[in-house]
């Protein structure tokens, strides 16, 4: 099971690789791959905030089994997006890079849900996981606010060109994956399980 | 008009039989590709989905040294939200466009207002060839050789009022033909402008033609604009209408968004827009490959000599 999800979750990575080599990039090579491993990142953070709805619908323990390799690939197309916007965007000027998150909002919110990401990569060992006890599960709660910055980068980033209907699907997605941590959801995810 | 373009070779255009062979060397292996008997039924969705040539002698004040960018770049990556947002979606879209009959209305505040028969418009003034830069509000950048004319020899033929200081374009907008005009993104139709001088300016192009081929639809067919010292917007596509105003006319990006899509938009590496920075740009199919830096964007896209003047004493952060 793990290594099917670790296959499929490389696929994203697959097709670039692959489009890169058959000349298949498009027009603005660049902004193709900026985008993709983007969309990439955000849609494995929606996969991974499933896992917990997804427990309590099918009352296995087996989504949160899958949960931090889901994140941590979330963490992969994450870093690729940063590195690529870094590098090919940014030229790796730190000083231009620092000046465009301060200014820009939507540079703040992208920078922002990366270096959130960071800690919670870092602690996704279940070393950390002893070691931290009760302040892990705090810590990773992180992952709450980082799923909101995502979106108002992706929203920002689109806001001023009208063209806000992907991102508005995406940000439904997650109101609704966040919806399903208050108690109230919660209990009825749990008894659609048991009727 | 003394201008000559620094960059400029006329040697470094590629001869447009050059380029001509060279499509029919891709068409005939192409055709080759799909074996010997669908040969001649390949050929002809070819030449149906193309072009007639378009006769433009090469202007040599526009060249460029600049490498132009390839064809397929040219009408693959597109903003022409008449077709829909992403880049791609004109050259998918658009083969629904007729561009046939085709009139622009010239109206407003002129002595003689009048409706132009595309046949009769493109022979109205000498086809020339000039090589553009285009530079994109969003960052990225093409070298385009365009064919057309200047627009003031449209624009004197109406006899402008005194009281005429601004000339507004409308292009079409068809909800059959274009399936972007059914969502509501912009208030349609999509409405640009120019100050009377700019439109006067003998850079600014009444455009029908690129590569020496008539417009490819996705690129604005039958006729458009073309300002190469402005973001890329501003060169309306598919105008079916100009209008002489003495009000500076509100345009479609301005009424969407007036912090970011001023009436001027000069290219101004110094004025930022509000998510990104001006200073650079990326130019689109750059023969250096995904990890050539990106270059720096020159002040009205560099155009300065022959556009300057007219913004003389002008505040161009307020007037962006």
């Amino acid at each position: 099971m793990k290594l099917v999800i670790f296959l499929l979750a490389l696929l994203p990575l697959d097709r670039l690789i692959y489009r890169a080599l058959t000349d298949g990039l498009g027009a603005n090579p660049i902004e193709f791959i900026t985008r993709s491993t983007g969309t990439w990142a955000l849609v494995l953070l929606c996969i991974t905030l499933a896992m917990t709805p997804l427990r309590l619908l099918i009352g296995s323990s087996q989504p949160i089994k899958c949960r931090r390799m889901l994140g941590l690939f979330c963490f992969f197309y994450a870093s690729l997006h940063f590195v690529i916007w870094l590098w090919l965007d940014q030229s790796f000027d730190l000083a231009a890079m620092l000046k465009d998150i301060v200014k820009r909002p939507f540079i703040t919110m992208g920078f922002l849900s990366f270096v959130l990401l960071i800690p919670l990569a870092l602690t996704s060992t279940h070393w950390a996981q002893r070691k931290l006890g009760r302040r892990w599960t705090l810590l990773h709660k992180l992952i709450y606010v980082i799923a909101v910055t995502v979106i108002l980068h992706y929203w920002w980033h689109k806001a001023g060109k009208n063209d806000l209907q992907t991102v508005s699907i995406y940000a439904g997605v997650v109101f609704i994956l966040l919806c399903c941590r208050i108690p109230w959801m919660r209990n009825q995810l749990t008894k659609l399980k048991l009727s | 008009m003394t201008y000559q373009d620094p960059q400029i070779l006329p040697s470094d255009i590629t001869p447009q039989a050059v380029y001509k062979k060279r499509r029919q060397l891709i068409q005939a292996a192409a055709a080759g590709s799909f074996g010997l008997a669908l040969a001649p039924w390949f050929s002809r969705e070819v030449l149906a989905a193309n072009a007639q040539t378009l006769a433009a002698t090469p202007n040599p004040l526009y060249v460029g040294k600049e490498d132009l960018t390839p064809l397929k770049d040219v009408t693959g990556y597109n903003n022409f939200y008449e077709f829909g947002t992403d880049k791609r979606a004109p050259a998918e879209n658009a083969s629904t466009l007729q561009t046939r009959p085709w009139t622009i209305t010239v109206e407003g505040l002129v002595k003689k207002p009048m409706t132009f028969d595309i046949d009769a418009l493109l022979k109205l003034a000498p086809m020339e060839q000039r090589v553009y830069r285009l530079r994109c509000v969003e960052g990225w950048s093409m070298v385009i050789p365009w064919d057309g004319y200047p627009l003031s020899s449209l624009l004197s033929k109406v006899e402008p009022l005194g009281s005429a200081k601004y000339v507004e374009f409308v292009s079409l907008a068809d909800r059959k033909q274009m399936p972007g005009v059914n969502s509501p993104i912009l208030d349609w139709p999509y409405r640009e402008g120019l100050r009377l001088d700019e439109a006067m300016n003998p850079l600014t192009l009444l455009t029908f033609g690129l590569y020496g081929e008539v417009l490819p639809k996705q690129n604005g067919a039958p006729v458009r604009v073309v300002v190469p010292w402005k973001y890329g917007f501003k060169s309306a596509k598919s105008i079916v209408k100009i209008r002489f105003t003495e009000e500076m006319p509100t345009t479609s990006w301005y009424k969407y968004a007036p912090s970011e899509y001023g009436f001027y938009s000069n290219v101004n590496p110094a004025v930022d827009h509000p998510r990104w920075s001006q200073a650079s740009e990326r130019r689109i199919g750059d023969p250096k490959g995904i990890f050539a830096p990106k270059i720096k964007t020159q002040m009205f896209n560099g155009y300065g000599d022959q556009v300057a003047s007219m913004y003389a004493g002008m505040d161009l952060k307020k007037f962006y």
